[in-house]
């Protein structure tokens, strides 16, 4: 087949183009750029090679908020996943409490990051707020403020409270599509709930669950607002997550060539775990 | 392994029943022996699924009784009431190889690993799926899916019968035929109670001794193919069965006579005129030939199909079709047609009259 030249084609790329610069390319370049390079204000840089890659990476609080991070991030999804997937498999399959069971689950997902953390932040006060006055009548020491136990446990709660719905509809959506004959082929060749869980259930959600899993690392993984409103990162260093110090970083104490080192670190850190857990949750689904 | 009965079944989808189309099945009376190969046949929605779920115990029915071998099993689940089913699509489980596919309900049945292998090598070896034992499920082709679905349901010896929902709606055409010759052939090597569900005559006529025909979710008539093409009961069973359907005229009854437009035809039996709201007389376009006298038709056009010619004829009382031989001479423009009497049925109300 003869393909007629046209370069006037280049034109209709040129929109997406410039959007795509806008949006990602330029930004991620100035990034780029700092990362580099020393500048002390007025447009003057200085180049650094690769000094503050080294820097961050030795460097103990990196290690440290690093950590924290990824122990933050399995906790919430070692409780979120297996809660979702429950809480999907209790919800009702037809009839009028579908509607309101998606209509109670979407609610939380609808309320702005820092609302959520304003909302908790009153709502465990050891003081006035429900939960901590309630925890202290109780008998139990509770002060997220200042325990460090504590506001790990407020943190993970708030993030429970906001994100398993998520993991819920995803669910509930993979569940609602698998077709009835294979309850009643599983009823027939006598399967128990377990078996028909493991063998139709989960392998039927395995897509959906990829999507709800990368979704939820890499939004734990990049959570700033809620635990920034809640607790400030704190006691102390506590409850930094990798954004938090980040931004304490390249704002508080405007050190911008390491922060924007971290910044592409943390950057490769999302992208990487993403590509190598999607890479092998589909390795097989190839010769389908 | 068992003779079932089905005694004054009823079923509905609704909670409460105001008149008959409230009832995906009703009235169900019937007895499938043991070894048979029956064929469950209709249109889409007359209740033959929903029948066919009853029988295996995945739906409760609304009223009625559900027998093995004269013993109540109306309210036991799928797995005590033994029985095998295959559904439309191909269930298979997707993370299993071909051989755990197979072995799945004997493992869930605790039976030992040793007979489970032997079991499943002999099944797999009767549905030529040896090669593919230890491979993934999911990449298998739609009739290699399907051909697991049924192998799942034989693994089990004990079964008391074999259920197939439409089993061939996803395979190919060629392949079809292949797999329905198996099914056959694989009801004569096992001998046991099979139902097949089907919409399309020709499955039912070939693969059954016995053709279950519903309606509305009635049964209308339970028979050998050939009762079913000679003897229609009801007029659904007429225009159902055969290409093209039997002819039906509207007629009245006078003294034991049936009379289409002013003219007596001559039936199998001399009928009782009871009251119906609708008479009419019956008669299949192979039972139907053109003579010197008999009904006025014009003859309006004819298709050949090569074994024989389709004649489509236009009566006083409504269009007649006829097959004709393919080097019979067809009258052009008016002619008498005659019915076979043997064959020509009066009914009253769709069912016939005797």
């Amino acid at each position: 087949m003869n393909k007629t030249i046209n370069q006037k084609a280049w034109f209709f790329v040129i929109p997406v183009f410039v959007l795509v610069a806008f949006n990602a390319i330029i930004p991620l370049m100035t990034v780029v750029n700092y990362a580099f390079q020393e500048t002390f204000g007025n447009n003057v840089f200085m180049w650094e090679g690769t000094r503050w890659f080294k820097q961050i990476m030795l460097s103990e609080r990196f290690h440290a908020s690093l950590g924290r991070q990824f122990l933050f991030t399995f906790i919430i999804l070692f409780i979120q996943i297996p809660l979702g997937i429950a809480i999907a498999l209790t919800m009702p399959k037809e009839g009028m409490g579908v509607p309101v069971c998606l209509v109670l689950m979407s609610m939380p997902l609808l309320i702005p990051w820092n609302v959520v953390g304003a909302m908790w932040n009153i709502f465990a006060l050891p003081d006035i707020g429900f939960l901590g006055h309630s925890l202290n009548a109780l008998g139990f020491d509770y002060n997220f403020t200042q325990q460090i136990g504590d506001a790990w446990f407020t943190t993970i709660l708030m993030d429970v409270w906001h994100w398993t719905s998520l993991v819920v509809l995803l669910s509930y959506a993979g569940l609602q599509s698998i077709q009835p004959a294979y309850y009643q082929a599983a009823e027939i060749d006598g399967a128990s709930r377990w078996a028909v869980f493991t063998k139709i259930e989960l392998p039927k959600m395995k897509k959906v669950l990829t999507i709800a899993i990368l979704l939820r690392f890499m939004d734990s993984f990049m959570i700033y607002t809620e635990p920034f409103v809640l607790t400030g990162g704190g006691p102390g260093n506590a409850t930094a997550f990798l954004s938090i110090d980040l931004v304490k970083m390249a704002l508080g104490q405007f050190d911008l060539g390491p922060a924007a080192a971290m910044s592409l670190i943390y950057f490769f850190i999302v992208l990487l775990v993403c590509w190598v857990f999607y890479t092998l949750m589909m390795r097989n689904e190839g010769n389908q | 392994m068992a003779k079932i009965t089905l005694k004054d079944l009823s079923h509905s989808y609704l909670k409460t029943q105001s008149s008959d189309a409230d009832w995906a099945v009703r009235n169900v009376n019937i007895d499938w022996n043991d070894g048979g190969a029956y064929a469950l046949l209709g249109p889409s929605g007359c209740g033959k699924t929903t029948l066919l779920n009853i029988i295996s115990g995945l739906i409760n029915p609304t009223k009625g009784d559900i027998l093995f071998d004269d013993k109540m099993v109306s309210n036991l689940n799928p797995v005590q009431r033994n029985i095998a089913q295959i559904f439309q699509f191909p269930v298979i489980y997707d993370t299993m190889t071909v051989y755990d596919n197979l072995a799945f309900p004997l493992r869930n049945r605790e039976i030992e690993e040793e007979k489970i292998k032997s079991k499943v090598h002999e099944i797999a070896e009767m549905l030529e799926l040896s090669s593919t034992l230890n491979n993934r499920a999911s990449g298998l082709t739609a009739d290699g899916k399907q051909k697991i679905s049924l192998g799942r349901g034989l693994v089990r010896s004990d079964v008391n019968a074999i259920m197939f929902d439409e089993p061939l709606t996803v395979i190919d055409p060629h392949l079809k035929w292949i797999l329905r010759s198996k099914l056959k052939e694989l009801h004569q090597k096992i001998n046991r109670t099979m139902i097949y569900v089907t919409h399309d005559q020709t499955e039912a006529l070939t693969f059954a001794d016995q053709v279950v025909v519903m309606h509305e979710g009635q049964i209308v008539q339970t028979g050998t193919p050939v009762d079913l093409f000679e003897k229609p009961k009801h007029t659904f069973v007429g225009y159902f069965i055969g290409s093209p359907g039997m002819n039906l005229l509207p007629c009245e009854l006078k003294g034991g006579e049936v009379i289409v437009n002013g003219k007596k035809i001559e039936t199998h039996k001399k009928v009782k005129s009871n009251s119906f709201s609708k008479t009419e007389v019956g008669v299949r376009p192979e039972f139907i030939n053109f003579s010197s006298d008999g009904i006025p038709v014009k003859v309006l056009s004819v298709s050949n199909t090569g074994r024989h010619k389709i004649v489509d004829t236009q009566s006083e009382s409504g269009k007649i079709k006829m097959i004709a031989k393919p080097n019979e001479n067809i009258p052009s423009g008016s002619a008498f047609l005659n019915f076979k009497k043997e064959y020509t049925y009066a009914y009253g109300d769709d069912w016939i009259i005797e």
